[in-house]
């Protein structure tokens, strides 16, 4: 019984309390970035230590936990962290999303809409949008302060005049109830219309960075844009080759080395689900089994 | 018929900080009147002080004393005691001021350099260009020169650039540096031509000519500065 | 906008690092349309002077009041920071003397010269980009050069580009910390004769601070001499180059070298 050398969740109650209290303001002042005094946690920086601070601070007894990276429950980083707090706190842990209560992830948001008492827990590398073009946090703080976001426009601008379009795929900027330019994390763009009234709760944690931000349920969430070049989300030209679904987010997997390739849902959860319903895409037949185990993950 | 402008009391004094804060007194008690339709020429010996009269006239000096009433807007203001934005204002509506060498703008074409102050007082560009154009004919200047900028011209050819644009402008008053010492005798000849057309058009002119023939073909009345001189009045 | 009026009104301004002075009791006034040039050598205030006058240093004390776009005369340093900002980056322009400190390096001179029209709500990457190029145009960078960023840039094209990059927003007040200091001569003339052209074209008011008196002479039609923080002399431009009254500005006029 080694976790019962733990606190519940790893981190003590008094840390929970305050990154609690950070979260709080953070609900209250959604986009805003507070900061909070990151722990050191028993992993490196880059694999999700706000995420997993964020998790901890708000993980009861009865939670259900699912986490994700890049769409999958069964990458490293998702096996790892699922491990951890089935150790450190015991709670049962699931890969549905519809299950799931608190679902921590890393660059994606699930298919499956989120219902309301659902919390999404983001990990966040950098959690400053500015960062970018002001390197100077003590401006960047003034430019959130007053509302100075032309910056932003300026690196989209930059984006259209060397590529002819927008081709910011992912960490794509935000305004949330047309105050704070928040930065989504690295999650593809695509994902971003989840994000506008969501019925869940979300949560961002940069452990690194000490930030923590947040969207409560029902926030009015904009991607920023150009009149004449208007915000759009990536389209894949075909349907996930396992399930067959359209209008989802799509991950391309090499097959072979002779330039063989097949296009599958990044969010491995949906995907089974459908599968399991009986959707089939075209080369579910032969490569079911190989490529829900051995997936090869587009590396963002 | 009032004189647009009144020379009263005027008294230049320099004072030369750097050796020792000697006075030089070059002007005591100086007066005279502009009148309308009229050209004076201020005359006397070199060092007299011709050229200071005229630059304080033009507010380029300061006047170490006395007054120099002018008609400006339909009001009289003293110009020896105007503040600057006044005395620019007078220059952009009231007097006129040909300067003996051309201060040369770094490349702007003789054209444009004569049009300025009509596009400065609101003329449309062509307009300004093409009256431009018309006293540079006049004035004989090639017509190859008029879109180069006048720094590499010769004396003569800068200052018919410079009375040029000293002349395209219809100030009631015009002061006049020694407009002609560069130039040849049919160059004189327009430039006193001019001058006698600003007077049927009604100006007040006031020149330094040290060429006596130009003096004589223009001068309605000639101004001794040598009673202004400050060691007389002190006698 | 009533030209009668000032558009700024410098009172008893006075900056003093503990006992020393950076500049004191300064006063004058800026007229819309007018350029006024403060000279002074190397350590003389008027640097310190610009900074106290453009919010970016608060006095010890004084005053600095400003006409607002809406006729009202308010206290600098009473508006509120986001006015402040707000005015700056509006109605106002800052050319400094290095480039790479009024400009953004990293990104295309297109968005150096959008950037204002984004923070003031401008969402048309067309319009955008047309106001952009027609600016670089205006300051003779060749529209070919729209996505290059400055860093490729000249001395002398980076000076120009950062003008047009403050005059995009059509300010009324645009202040200039000696822009033409470490450009060669003939970039100098030609920059010279542009900021001569765009003053006039576009009305603009501006201070200048140089220590060159020939840019002095070229651009403005007020001076103001300082020597050790205090105004010695100020007037009328040629006034006070043709004819000085002032101890020290005899000295700097008849320091200067003549070709």
């Amino acid at each position: 019984m080694t976790a019962a050398t733990y606190n519940f969740a790893y981190l003590d109650e008094q840390t929970k309390r305050m990154i609690r209290r950070a979260i709080l303001k953070g609900i209250a002042i959604p986009g805003y970035q507070v900061p909070f005094a990151s722990r050191e946690m028993p992993m490196p920086y880059g694999w999700g230590t706000g995420g997993v601070q964020v998790t901890a601070a708000i993980l009861g007894p009865d939670d259900v936990l699912k986490v994700i990276d890049q769409g999958a429950d069964d990458t490293t980083n998702a096996v790892s962290i699922r491990k951890f707090f089935q150790r450190v706190a015991g709670i049962e842990t699931t890969t549905n999303t519809a299950d799931a209560t608190i679902i921590q992830t890393r660059h994606r948001i699930p298919e499956t809409p989120l219902q309301e008492g659902q919390v999404l827990v983001y990990q966040v590398p950098i959690p400053e949008p500015l960062r970018f073009l002001e390197p100077r946090e003590t401006e960047t703080r003034k430019m959130h302060a007053l509302e100075e976001y032309g910056l932003m426009h300026v690196k989209l601008y930059e984006d259209i005049a060397r590529n002819g379009h927008i081709a910011t795929t992912y960490a794509y900027p935000v305004k949330v109830e047309g105050r704070y330019v928040m930065d989504p994390s690295p999650t593809p763009k695509f994902d971003n219309p989840k994000m506008h009234m969501s019925e869940a709760l979300q949560l961002f944690g940069a452990g690194r960075e000490k930030r923590i931000y947040a969207l409560p349920p029902h926030t009015d969430v904009v991607s920023l844009d150009f009149e004449d070049h208007p915000f759009e989300v990536q389209r894949f030209d075909r349907p996930c080759a396992l399930c067959g679904a359209e209008q989802v987010y799509l991950d391309e997997v090499v097959l072979d080395d002779r330039g063989g390739r097949m296009f599958v849902c990044s969010d491995s959860d949906h995907c089974e689900t459908r599968q399991a319903e009986g959707f089939r895409g075209e080369l579910a037949g032969e490569k079911l089994d190989a490529s829900t185990s051995d997936r090869t993950e587009e590396v963002i | 018929m009032s004189p647009v402008l009144t020379v009263s009391g005027l008294a230049k004094t320099f004072t030369m900080h750097l050796r020792g804060g000697i006075e030089l007194p070059v002007i005591a008690n100086a007066g005279f009147a502009l009148h309308a339709g009229t050209c004076a020429v201020l005359g006397g010996r070199s060092g007299a002080g011709k050229s200071s009269i005229l630059k304080m006239l033009y507010g380029n000096y300061a006047a170490s004393g006395g007054s120099i009433p002018v008609r400006h807007r339909g009001a009289e203001i003293d110009l020896a005691s105007a503040d600057p934005r006044t005395v620019l204002d007078i220059r952009r509506e009231t007097i006129g001021y040909v300067s003996q060498f051309l201060r040369v703008v770094p490349r702007v074409g003789a054209l444009d350099i004569v049009a300025e102050p009509l596009v400065e007082r609101g003329m449309d560009r062509d307009e300004a260009a093409r009256r431009a154009a018309d006293l540079l004919a006049r004035l004989n200047l090639p017509e190859r020169l008029w879109s180069l900028p006048p720094a590499t011209f010769s004396g003569g050819e800068q200052q018919r650039v410079n009375i040029a644009r000293g002349f395209i402008t219809e100030h009631p008053i015009l002061l006049l540096d020694e407009p002609t010492a560069s130039l040849d005798a049919a160059n004189r000849a327009v430039v006193v031509e001019m001058i006698a057309e600003k007077k049927r058009a009604g100006a007040a002119l006031l020149g330094i000519f040290h060429d006596t023939d130009v003096r004589n073909a223009v001068a309605d009345i000639v101004i001794d500065v040598t009673s202004f001189a400050p060691d007389k009045k002190a006698a | 906008m009533d030209r009668d009026l000032p558009l700024l009104s410098v009172r008893s301004v006075t900056k003093s690092y503990g006992a020393r002075i950076g500049c004191a009791d300064v006063s004058f006034d800026v007229w819309p349309g007018e350029v006024v040039a403060i000279v002074g050598e190397s350590g003389s205030g008027k640097t310190t002077l610009l900074n106290c006058i453009s919010t970016r240093l608060e006095p010890t004390a004084g005053t600095v009041s400003y006409r607002m776009r809406d006729g009202e005369m308010r206290d600098l340093y009473r508006l509120g920071e986001a006015e402040r900002r707000f005015l700056l980056r509006t109605d106002w322009g800052f050319v400094h003397q290095n480039p790479a400190d009024g400009l953004r390096m990293t990104v295309s001179a297109g968005a150096n010269v959008g950037e204002r029209l984004m923070a003031v709500g401008q969402r048309h990457y067309g319009n955008i980009r047309a106001t952009a190029t027609d600016w670089l145009g205006r300051v003779e960078i060749g529209a070919d050069r729209i996505d290059d960023q400055p860093r490729s840039f000249s001395g002398g094209m980076r000076q120009r580009l950062q003008i047009a990059r403050n005059l995009v927003t059509a300010p009324r007040l645009v202040f200039m910390d000696e822009p033409t200091g470490g450009l060669d001569v003939s970039v100098q003339a030609r920059l010279l004769d542009l900021l001569r052209g765009l003053v006039h074209d576009l009305g603009l008011a501006v201070i200048i601070v140089t220590h060159d008196l020939a840019v002095a002479r070229l651009l403005s039609h007020r001076m103001i001499v300082m020597k050790d923080g205090r105004v010695v002399e100020h007037g009328l431009t040629d006034r006070l180059l043709d004819d000085p009254q002032a101890p020290y500005t005899q000295l700097l006029v008849s320091s200067i070298l003549q070709v």
